[in-house]
């Protein structure tokens, strides 16, 4: 898995070598009864070509972080600049074009579809983002064999295994080369072995230039990142170099 | 183009996946279609054939009775009795700038003799026009009255179809004589079988007909008993009316405002209320189809909805990897469409398959045949499009205004 395919073409120009810039960020969830201030303000700042790993301890607002900055959510006040464009006032039409070409997102339950194989899910944003359909599949299939599953083409997603899957799950995230690679717990549902296999292949998409953003619950794990932001009760309390 | 060829693609592979929901989807629409197709067909089916045994006694034909003055004219009292002659009736002809036609009818019981039986018939002395206008329409093989007939005053006779059983059982008549006032005469035609509901001196199929000229040379009759006519186009009846009464009042000497001295049934009445009523029960079958059709399209709508919520998740993912609120509106649009589509299709074809057995029945008699015609099918597929864009839009519409992370977590 050390063929240059996912090397950054050029990283620099669009926002000063800045991946991520997020100013005052906060995030209410109003369920109509209660409001939870899930985020209570967040600055944060990622470089093109940071391996972050995010930490803290349940319902500190991880996820709900992590999904801003994929643009799944929207955040209730807040700057946010993805790659120097200001997202944070995109309609949903813009936000889903930015998901589609400059984020790749890993979740922690897949959240592959399960009606159809393992290549036409990773052609899946392809077809998002209205990539012809032989290119497509050449590129569905030379991402399956960086991540050693070139036998499983065919297998839909219940006939994989759990690292197998999440494999998967990271070559569609890659398949339209996103600036920045995000991932929720993508261990979480994984034996300690194939999560550190999974934490691996990051490592090596990150010495190939990748950004990318982990959170995890595993120390073990978030100290191959060379940055751990700490996040409590919807704050961050700590952002730290690693080694 | 890539994308829609997807689009539609990604369809397919839904539809194949989730077999029970496209089933019940489907049904809601077949079940749509055919109450809505079928009752408009019966409508169609039951006025055509009302229609037609109306027009039994003659497609839009006046029928006029002289009889006596009811009004004084020029000092003469009024109750005196109006006799019209051929030579009035070809008055009227020359005259008239409305008609169409016009025929005396002479009649009267015969005693007719086929071979050694003898039954009593009412015939009618009448001139060829008198066929085309009441529909008196030859079985193949035959011919009605016609013009040398009544030049020569042929012995021919024009026969019904139930008189023709009881005289020849199920020989063909066509050729073969009987004796009318002792004279032979031959049978150049027999009735086709026709609906006739109304009538003024009995059904056609039990009479018999036989030219004017003829009846009045056997019978030595010089007025005719009731006079049949016809303007050039059926909203014009009424007018023409006037215009005969006018003509023969004058030639007559009575006045021409008395509806007593010639009486009038002018059938055109008859169809203009068949029109309206049976307007009207066509557009109530058509409003019941049509909710019958919309309450399929809930159903449709509601199963969609159901749909969208067990697949919000799957909605979430591919709005997650960038599928736009537009894609999403757009494949479930097309998934409607269609499914309503097929529906339609279905129930078309199951509503046509209905509608043939039906004709086999043999219940033309009370029902008609009902057809699915190319106008019904237009209609019903139309609604049918409008219900299954609406069921497919709002679910939809839903569904993409979430936030993919809302979605997700479905
Ligand atoms: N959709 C939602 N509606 C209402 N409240 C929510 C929603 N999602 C999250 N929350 C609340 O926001 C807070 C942060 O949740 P979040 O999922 O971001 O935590 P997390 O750090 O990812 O936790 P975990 O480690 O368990 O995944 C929690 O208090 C949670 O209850
Ligand atoms: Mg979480």
């Amino acid at each position: 898995m050390n063929i240059p395919f996912f090397r950054k073409k050029n990283n620099g120009g669009d926002g000063n070598g800045i991946a991520i810039s997020m100013d005052n960020i906060t995030k209410v969830y109003d369920t109509g009864k209660i409001k939870v201030d899930a985020l209570k303000g967040i600055d944060l700042s990622v470089k093109n070509g940071e391996f972050v790993a995010i930490v803290g301890p349940s319902g500190s607002g991880k996820s709900t972080l992590m999904n801003i900055i994929g643009c799944l959510d929207k955040s209730t006040d807040g700057k946010y600049e993805l790659s120097g464009e200001l997202v944070s006032g995109f309609d949903k039409e813009r936000l889903a074009d930015i998901r589609n070409r400059k984020i790749g997102f890993v979740f922690q339950n897949f959240n592959l579809l399960p009606q159809i194989t393992a290549l036409d899910n990773i052609e899946m944003p392809m077809i998002f983002g209205r990539v012809p359909s032989s290119e497509r599949k050449q590129k569905a299939r030379e991402l399956l064999a960086k991540m050693g599953l070139s036998d499983k083409e065919a297998a839909k997603p219940t006939e994989l295994s759990g690292g197998q899957t999440q494999r998967v799950a990271i070559a569609r995230a890659l398949a339209m080369d996103p600036k920045v690679l995000l991932a929720d717990e993508p261990t979480g549902n994984l034996d300690s072995t194939s999560g550190s296999d999974i934490l691996s292949v990051f490592s090596e998409l990150n010495d190939q230039g990748s950004t990318i953003i982990v959170v995890t619950h595993d120390m073990a794990l978030a100290r191959r990142a060379n940055r751990i932001i700490e996040i409590r009760d919807g704050r961050i309390v700590s952002d730290q170099k690693t080694n | 183009m890539t994308p829609v060829i997807d689009a539609v693609r990604q369809l397919f592979m839904d539809l194949r996946t989730q077999k029970l929901r496209t089933f019940l989807t489907t049904f809601g629409i077949v079940w749509g279609t055919v109450s809505l197709s079928l009752l408009l067909a019966f409508g169609d089916g039951l006025y055509t054939q009302m229609r037609r045994s109306f027009a039994g006694l003659g497609d839009r034909i006046v029928i006029a009775w002289p009889s006596r003055t009811s009004l004084p004219f020029e000092g003469i009292n009024k109750g005196r009795r109006i006799l019209v002659t051929e030579e009035d009736l070809d008055l009227v002809r020359k005259e008239s700038r409305l008609l169409l036609s016009i025929s005396p009818e002479y009649s009267s019981s015969f005693k007719v003799d086929i071979g050694k039986k003898t039954i009593l018939v009412d015939i009618s002395g009448v001139e060829p026009e008198f066929g085309e206008m009441r529909n008196l329409v030859p079985q193949k093989g035959g011919r009605f009255i016609n013009h040398p007939d009544m030049d020569e005053r042929r012995r021919v006779v024009f026969i019904g179809n139930d008189l023709a059983r009881d005289m020849f059982g199920e020989e063909d008549p066509v050729g073969k004589t009987v004796k009318i006032f002792s004279s032979p005469f031959t049978v150049v035609g027999v009735l086709v079988k026709k609906d006739q509901d109304s009538s003024y001196s009995g059904r056609d199929k039990d009479k018999a007909f036989i030219p004017a000229s003829t009846f009045t040379a056997v019978t030595g009759a010089k007025y005719p008993d009731i006079l049949i006519y016809k303007a050039k186009s059926p909203d014009m009846n009424q007018p023409l009316t006037e215009e005969i009464r006018g003509i023969l009042g004058k030639k007559l000497h009575f006045d021409p405002t008395d509806k007593e001295a010639i009486q009038v049934w002018d059938t055109t009445e008859m169809f203009v209320f068949l029109d309206t009523f049976m307007g009207a029960f066509r557009l109530f079958l058509g409003i019941v189809g049509l909710m019958t059709l919309i309450v399929g399209g809930i159903g449709v709508s509601n199963i969609m909805n159901v749909v969208v919520e067990e697949r919000t998740r799957e909605i979430g993912i591919k709005m997650a990897l960038g599928a736009t609120p537009r894609y999403v509106l757009f494949q479930f649009l097309t998934e409607a469409v269609i499914i309503t589509a097929l529906g339609g299709a279905i129930g078309l074809a199951i509503s046509s398959g209905i509608c043939s057995l039906f004709a086999k029945a043999g219940l033309e008699e009370f029902v008609g045949v009902p057809v699915v015609t190319l106008r019904i099918a237009i209609l019903t597929s139309s609604l049918l499009g409008f219900v299954g864009i609406m069921a497919g839009y709002f679910p939809a519409k839903d569904a993409a205004s979430k936030e993919p992370a809302v979605a997700m977590k479905f």
